[in-house]
């Protein structure tokens, strides 16, 4: 099956600034993927353009099997949602539904149909004579996510939908989101700084930096395989703790990690590709490091003290030092720990993550 | 207990004092002079102000003068034609200066450097381009348009017109960069989204972007049609009120009577209609501003 | 990489665009036109500031001066005649410096000041008078003008300049004040906060905090007060005499008497020399005399 929508050779540049460079990108019939980066990685610019809001400077963009580079937003067959809801004030809801088909030349019937089934599937009828002005923040952007859906489109645009809503609303609307792409299951593009929202409704996510992807993947193998240091500093939170060190090869095939921590055998990590030594990034996530007694059952073993407690109910966060490195570590949110006490921590290589020093690419 | 506790009068006192000149402007110039002049209309004070009240004789004096009537037409007529003249100009020229053009701050620079002038050589300029003998007129009858006539400012009957053209050069360059301003604040993604929808340019900014810049277009219209009323140099550099009396201005009136006709009274009464009309126009606006800001 | 070229077929890049497509025929073409017509005045003023009287009486006011003379604007300035006075717009020239540059420096020390207690030390009642004030900026000013003429005849201040430095402030006071306000209201209350934790009483924090950090307000407001005062043509005319009459009025009356032949090429250089204060500000200050105006009439 063709893919739904597909970025060949993409460039864009304002002037001499390169904003995307040579990007290429497919996403399947059905698709929820989700653009990730911080601000400035070129997410909202891909977006823009895959709406043809942009002119891009070189290079195709596809959508079903149309070539649609040159064509306008409204004739390719999307539906959009903004960060800022960009409803038309003076209207109503109702009209802010109606207002592109009635312009679109659909019939009076046609139109009133489809205003009616958008508004059901999103449970705002009661508010379609209601004018922005008096909806609270999650209705407007149902609405402008009516506004979307009214087209009755393949391809949905998501840019930063969530982003000027409360947390609590963030998280319902989100939910709701995921839902509505389980029963339409439209593809879906979704640009958004929060990796939570990534990781909750991806089928993939590409992370962006610098106008380029740097990793296209699912959400479980870009927080456990990240293909690159960037990659896993970026996803989870806190951040991942990270070792400098020296890789090297024994005579039985074991790699060795030397780091002014220890020296760590990285015995059961699977290497992408055979090493034989050099400079290295030992990578390992906070809720993957044992602490306490349990410490003992893993294969890397290390005395560190604690300098540190963040205590959020659910868990608890630990900033312990081993000599001068620290180590965040994610503890059960009940146990009791104290600044100064001494925390024997340990791990296993095989939930570790390996980078080269200088490529910062996962050996 | 509380023996210390300053006076109430004492607290943020420097603040106080610093803003004695803001207090005697406001209370002393502002309603005191405006109270003074309203009081002193209803007298028959000549040469001096005196406090002989003789009703509403002024005012009737004043409708039943033709200079005064001119007056007012001429005020309604340039004031109806800048207002929609200047608006329409100068809302087109800012929506033209949005679409992402070249050297657009060289033409605001061109737009807006008359409204740098004042008043008295904006007119004197256009008493000199409009002059038959020499300015526009001249030169297309020397082009061989022999019976081509444009003397507004020696023809009674579209003098008012002559002055208009001056007015809408000095004033239509604000207008222009207070819409695109305006224009400027509209959401981006406003924008964006009308274009996924496949509205038309010209639709959006009528059904769109033209509501949502209601504020903007009346706070607009309240200032311009306040200074509208006070129009005084222009005339006074570029006709004199003149050909005869087919450019009076309702302000002129007012300075001519107070200070060269010695009959202080009708300047008066003249200058409370003068602050009738700025109230007309003023407190629905304010009352609209402040009752929108309670409303939240 | 010639396998992918081949199959990115049909349409790729920018969409082409014709540089001369209606769209910009239109957008560009109007608006050269409008800017022909707003520099049309400008052009005939210059143009017929550097001919001779003969040249004009023959010629067209759009030409250029076959021969250039500079002699019109050394008359304008230093000869043309006033009534008795025949010392040129000089005399009107420096006037309106003397007028100008007090009645700047007070107004805006004025307002600043205004401005500041407003945001930061509100007091009770100070909104009212703030109300009023700006109100006051809608009031005709035909309404006051005969009540100042009373109250500076009775300070002695009736027809100088001291008086007319004050009337100039006054006048100024609500854009001014309304300026000023916005902006302090606008920097971080928390400094204000600090600096009164710190011990620093009012003009203290005036001086040594919001003066540093207002310098681009108050230039905007030295561009709007320059041009403003410069431009002022009633006042002028009603609370000065003669000898002190600002350049407007003394430009005014040069070109407007009724007397003797009428040398239109010295009253367009007289016209010139006047506007030039006013468009030097406007073409130097560029950005931040649109601010002002924007700034000083949207947020009224």
């Amino acid at each position: 099956m063709d893919p739904s929508i597909s970025i060949k050779d993409l460039h864009l540049s304002f002037g001499a600034v390169e904003v995307i460079n040579a990007l290429n990108l497919d996403v399947g019939q059905g698709e929820f993927l989700v653009l990730l980066g911080s601000s400035g990685c070129g997410k909202s610019t891909l977006l823009n353009c895959i709406a043809g809001l942009l002119d891009v400077s070189d290079g195709q963009i596809f959508i079903q099997g149309n070539n649609v580079t040159w064509e306008e937003p409204s004739r390719r067959g999307i539906g959009m949602v903004f960060q800022s809801y960009a409803l038309y004030p003076q209207m109503t809801v109702e009209g802010n539904l109606s207002f592109g088909l009635k312009n679109a030349g659909f019939s009076k019937t046609e139109v009133a149909e489809r205003v009616a089934k958008a508004a059901r599937i999103l449970q705002i009828e009661p508010l379609l004579k209601r004018k922005p002005a008096a909806l609270s923040g999650g209705q407007r952007q149902r609405v402008a996510i009516g506004r979307a859906l009214v087209r009755d489109v393949d391809v949905f645009l998501f840019d930063e939908p969530l982003s000027n809503l409360d947390a609590k609303l963030r998280t319902d609307l989100r939910a709701e989101i995921k839902e509505l792409h389980q029963t339409l299951r439209n593809t879906m593009i979704y640009v958004t700084h929060d990796q939570i929202e990534a990781m909750t409704l991806a089928d993939r996510i590409a992370i962006m930096r610098g106008g380029q992807i740097l990793q296209l993947a699912s959400p479980k193998e870009i927080y456990n395989r990240p293909n690159c240091k960037y990659v896993a500093d970026f996803i989870g939170s806190p951040s991942m703790n990270f070792l400098a060190g020296a890789l090297s090869t024994e005579a039985d095939g074991t790699v060795r990690f030397t780091c002014p921590s220890g020296v760590f055998s990285l015995d059961g990590y699977a290497f992408d590709a055979p090493v034989r030594g050099g400079e290295g990034w030992l990578g390992i996530r906070p809720e993957h490091i044992a602490s306490g007694a349990e410490a003992a059952s893993r294969a890397i073993q290390l005395d560190a003290t604690v300098r540190l407690v963040e205590p959020l109910g659910s868990d608890t966060l630990v900033r312990v030092m081993v000599a001068d490195q620290s180590f965040w570590v994610r503890m059960d949110g009940r146990t009791e720990v104290r600044e100064g006490d001494p925390l024997p921590i340990g791990f296993n290589p095989g939930r570790c993550n390996v980078f080269d020093k200088t490529t910062e690419a996962r050996l | 207990m509380a023996a210390s506790r300053p006076n109430r009068l004492f607290r943020n006192l420097t603040a106080k004092i610093a803003a004695i000149p803001m207090i005697l402007t406001a209370l002393v110039v502002f309603v005191g002079g405006t109270l003074w002049t309203v009081v002193y209309s209803f007298t028959g004070s000549k040469m001096l102000p005196k406090l002989k009240f003789v009703g509403l004789d002024q005012y009737e004096r004043l409708w039943d003068t033709r200079r005064w009537m001119v007056s007012i037409e001429n005020l309604l007529i340039y004031g109806i034609c800048m207002l929609v003249f200047s608006f329409v100009i100068g809302f087109i020229l800012a929506a033209l200066m949005d679409q992402k053009i070249r050297f657009e701050s060289t033409f605001r620079t061109i737009i807006l450097y008359p409204y740098a002038l004042s008043f008295i050589v904006t007119g004197l300029v256009w008493q000199w381009v409009l002059n038959p003998e020499f300015g526009i007129q001249h030169i297309l009858r020397s082009l061989g348009w022999e019976s081509f006539t444009f003397d507004p400012l020696y023809n009674a009957d579209i003098a008012i017109y002559g002055v208009l053209i001056a007015g809408l050069w000095q004033g239509t360059g604000l207008i222009m960069v207070l819409m695109l301003a305006g224009l400027r604040g509209i959401d981006q993604e406003i924008w964006k989204a009308s274009r996924v929808d496949g509205i038309p340019a010209w639709k959006t900014y009528v059904f769109i972007v033209i509501p949502m810049m209601r504020p903007v277009f009346i706070t607009t219209l309240v200032l311009v049609a306040a200074a509208i009323v006070k129009v005084y140099d222009l005339i006074v550099a570029q006709t004199g009120g003149g050909p005869g009396i087919a450019t009076e201005m309702p302000a002129k009136y007012v300075y001519d009577y107070m200070f060269g006709g010695q009959n202080l009274g009708q300047g008066f009464a003249a200058s409370t209609m003068m602050l009738l009309a700025v109230i007309i126009v003023v407190i629905p606006w304010a009352y609209m501003e402040f009752g929108s800001k309670n409303r939240g | 990489m010639a396998d992918m070229t081949s199959t990115l077929s049909g349409p790729r890049g920018p969409k082409p665009r014709k540089v001369l497509s209606r769209n910009n025929i239109m957008i560009y073409g109007s608006l050269i036109v409008v800017s022909l017509y707003y520099l049309l005045p400008l052009w005939v003023m210059v143009m017929t500031s550097l001919k001779g009287m003969p040249e004009i009486r023959m010629g067209n006011i759009f030409a250029p001066p076959v021969e250039i003379t500079f002699e019109p604007w050394v008359k304008a300035w230093s000869e043309a005649c006033t009534g008795l006075n025949c010392d040129g717009l000089s005399r009107g020239f420096w006037n309106s410096v003397r007028i100008t540059v007090p009645s700047v420096v007070v107004s805006i020390a004025i307002a600043s000041v205004n401005g500041y207690a407003l945001a930061n030390w509100r007091f009770r009642g100070a909104d009212v008078f703030f109300t009023i004030l700006i109100f006051g900026a809608f009031i005709p000013y035909q309404v006051m003008l005969y009540p100042i003429v009373i109250l500076l005849r009775e300070m002695g201040l009736y027809g100088s300049l001291t008086g007319l430095v004050i009337v100039h402030s006054v006048f100024g006071m609500p854009i001014l004040t309304l300026l000023f306000r916005n902006y302090f209201t606008s920097l971080p209350e928390e400094l204000f906060k600090a600096a009164r934790v710190d011990g620093a009483g009012f003009w203290r924090i005036y001086f040594q905090i919001m003066l540093p950090m207002s310098l681009p307000i108050f230039v905007v407001a030295m561009i709007l007060q320059v041009t403003g005062i410069w431009n002022d043509f009633l006042f002028g005319v009603i609370y000065t005499k003669p000898d002190l009459y600002p350049m407007t009025v003394q430009l005014n009356n040069i070109v407007n008497s009724v007397q003797g032949v009428k040398e239109y090429n010295v009253n367009m250089a007289a016209t010139l020399l006047t506007g030039l204060v006013p468009l030097a500000i406007y073409f130097i200050s560029g950005k931040l005399f649109v601010r002002g105006i924007a700034a000083g009439a949207v947020k009224g």
